[in-house]
């Protein structure tokens, strides 16, 4: 077990790139793929902290996270494949229906 | 001396069978699997009454030799305008998950990669289930339309049945109380009986199951030859397509060494825990015997000297793998290999079994049509599946809590759970029937 | 030792294979990056002695949400999109934002190693959680019951959802 400071930069470190990956990219697919990043760094949080504590909740919470990751990425896809049909892109820039 | 070399003596001194085994895991399992080709193509021509490959060395064995020495020297082709870095990818990642879930596995009771994992067998079953990415990944980098319909029926496919294997795997795991290889088996022993007996249901369905999560026949459409040219695997050539191919065979071992732990006791012979059945232990080297006497008995019927040569050494060779495996049964100091050899023997005859049923059901049944399939994942397996898990944890309650005896709980569950089962496929075929009859409109199959 | 060797192996793995994944220009190759990093942090967990939720995230993220992953991205016409600008217009902002709270945590974590008192916790013995499948399991169906069976629910409006999302609407005649 390493000193749990070294978890915490690693958690952080791919929280921040899940996030620069949501903010600036155009693909929407790599924008749900970011979000599964961020989840992620969350996980590897969650489960140092159940180890440095020895409390076994951490890690049911990880699961959980695990599981709704796995619905919203599910119906993510199913809107994206949705709207593909519709307006043959997948740039965010471009899916701008709402704009007036 | 340096605390990295004392570091790395003290992991090299506690670490080093398993190193061994993993080294000859990845350098022989290769070899094994191009033997299991041969394997497969001489007892399909037995069934169909000709001898198969006979040229190369005697009676054909030198053929996975010349197989392999073929296909290394073939010309390595990549398809215009295919992602290159993927089309290399593929190929390895299929034969990398089917040989690391082969870490996990006990072939015998010393012989592992890595010792007793605490999720052991969910382990085998997450990354053998990673092939997967082998296939889509290598579909969708051959940029042709062949390959990606392949490739997407494929990964369809396995993916449906990879959850009835799992539930079916539940089963077992349920009646064992563990999810460590090592200690299935021994609940196997404790309790005396192999749990195939225990459980039918959830056998049959991993072997269905398992017939489709390796691409086998019947339902090998996506890389049969006569519907997609080869499907996924159709730009492939040379070198990578020997990967794929082992990769294939590889994952064949891992599903029958799961069934085999699972299902048929491991390394227990029949009968494990019964003392009066103790003769039993003497089967192995028996068995050989057996079969280098019938080799011998044939040698003098060969028409060529060299063959009548061959026979005499086979003959020969399985006299000394007897001596082998009776040695340690004599009282003495070599006694204690003797869980060791005898398993080993033991967990290779029961895998060989189930590799060669998977073999006979290829050479006798036609191949299943994709919806055909997959309805019979989904609409068949998988509610038989859940319904089996009820039945058995039902079956445990009623041992544990009610005091009922374990043997007339199964039955009964078991019994009840094909009784509905047979119940409602005629419901359904009755439906179908009224269905078919009432508006005669011609169905679709591949449409929505 | 041999602990801080892997820990060090899979983070280096983990953070490199972020970084590419957000910058490839083709989808496949990022979704093989994201493949490597969800592998890499499967490493991390099971270098924690949390073994059921690393293989959990091998069956379930690798093998389920990636499969997902590529077969959608394989679904849309990415020719078109290969050529066109990938970054938005506010890449500049979002990495100065990003490198400002990295430092900002960096920083944290740095100061209160030198805190009076407690500061950072030090680590339970490992077998409190030991065997992890049976700990999980326990508290899983045991304290855990409710958030359980509703994530069960959760999962199946998500797989209703998603089928109807992506089903074609079938045009009446």
């Amino acid at each position: 077990m390493m000193p749990i400071g070294h978890y915490l930069f690693l958690s952080l470190a791919l929280f921040l790139i899940g996030t620069i990956g949501v903010i600036t990219r155009r693909n929407v697919i790599i924008v749900l793929m970011s979000i599964e990043l961020i989840l992620n760094a969350v996980n590897i949080n969650l489960v140092a902290f159940s180890r440095i504590f020895g409390d076994v909740a951490g890690q049911v919470f990880a699961l959980f996270i695990i599981a709704d990751a796995a619905a919203e990425a599910a119906v993510g896809l199913g809107i994206i494949i949705a709207f593909f049909r519709n307006r043959e892109t997948i740039l965010a820039d471009e899916m701008d229906l709402l704009k007036w | 001396m340096s605390p990295a070399l004392q570091g790395l003596l003290a992991f090299l001194q506690t670490w080093w069978v398993e190193l061994v085994c993993g080294v000859v895991i990845v350098a022989v399992v290769p070899l094994i699997a191009g033997y299991v080709v041969l394997m497969e193509r001489k007892l399909m021509a037995d069934m169909q009454a000709r001898l198969g490959p006979m040229r190369v060395g005697p009676h054909g064995l030198l053929q996975p030799i010349a197989d392999a020495v073929k296909l290394l020297i073939k010309e390595d082709l990549i398809p215009e305008d295919a992602d290159q870095f993927v089309f290399w990818l593929a190929p390895v990642v299929s034969m990398t998950a089917a040989l690391t879930a082969m870490g996990a596995i006990y072939f015998g009771p010393s012989f592992h990669v890595a010792r007793d994992i605490n999720v052991g067998l969910l382990f085998v079953l997450g990354v053998s289930s990673l092939g997967l990415f082998g296939i889509v990944l290598g579909g969708w980098a051959s940029n042709s339309h062949y390959s990606i319909i392949g490739a997407i029926r494929s990964t369809a496919q396995l993916v449906s049945y990879e959850t009835a294997a799992g539930l079916a795997l539940v089963s077992g795991v349920l009646l064992a109380g563990t999810l460590r290889i090592h200690a299935i088996v021994d609940a196997q022993k404790t309790d005396g009986v192999w749990y195939i007996f225990l459980a039918p249901i959830a056998f049959f369905i991993y072997v269905v199951a398992s017939i489709a999560e390796t691409n086998r026949a019947p339902f090998d459409l996506p890389e049969a030859e006569s519907e997609l040219v080869a499907g996924y695997m159709t730009e492939y050539s040379g070198f990578r397509w020997a990967l794929y191919f082992l990769g294939e065979y590889a994952n064949m071992i891992v599903v029958g060494s799961v069934a085999t732990t699972l299902f048929l006791g491991g390394w227990l012979r029949p009968f494990p825990n019964v003392h009066w059945l103790n003769f039993l232990d003497l089967l192995p080297p028996l068995m050989v015997t057996a079969v280098g006497a019938y080799s011998i008995s044939r040698a003098g019927k060969q028409p060529v000297r060299v063959q009548k040569q061959f026979m005499w050494g086979v003959g020969l060779a399985c006299f000394a793998v007897a001596l082998i495996l009776a040695v340690p049964l004599l009282p003495g100091p070599l006694r204690i290999l003797l869980p060791g050899l005898h398993g080993a023997f033991w967990f290779l005859l029961k895998v060989t079994g189930y590799i060669y049923l998977f073999m006979w059901l290829r050479f006798t049944l036609p191949r299943y049509r994709f919806d055909q399939l997959m309805h019979l994942g989904w609409y068949i397996l998988i509610p038989l599946a859940i319904v089996n898990v009820f039945a058995v944890g039902i079956a445990m309650v009623l041992q544990s809590e009610y005091h009922w005896n374990r043997w007339i709980a199964l039955v009964i569950t078991t019994f009840v759970t094909l009784a509905s089962a047979l119940f409602l496929l005629h419901l359904h075929d009755k439906r179908v029937e009224a269905a078919s009859t009432a508006s005669p409109a011609t169905t679709d199959s591949y449409a929505g | 030792m041999l602990d801080s060797i892997i820990f060090y192996f899979f983070a280096s793995v983990a953070i490199l294979s972020a970084a590419l994944m957000v910058t490839r220009r083709n989808a496949i190759h990022s979704a093989i990056f994201l493949i490597t990093t969800l592998l890499a942090t499967a490493g991390i967990f099971l270098q924690l002695r949390a073994e059921f939720i690393f293989i959990a995230q091998i069956i379930l993220y690798v093998g389920g949400i990636m499969v997902l992953f590529v077969f959608v991205i394989m679904l849309v016409r990415l020719d078109v999109a290969l050529h066109q600008i990938q970054f938005a217009k506010q890449k500049w902002v979002s990495l100065i934002v990003a490198l400002v709270l990295f430092m900002q945590v960096t920083v944290m974590l740095w100061a209160s190693r030198r805190l009076p008192g407690a500061g950072l916790p030090e680590a339970a013995p490992v077998d409190k959680l030991q065997p992890n499948s049976e700990a999980l399991a326990h508290s899983l169906f045991g304290a855990y019951l409710l958030p359980f069976e509703i994530a069960s629910v959760l999962l199946l409006v998500a797989m209703v959802g998603a089928v109807v999302m992506a089903k074609k609407r079938t045009e009446p005649k």
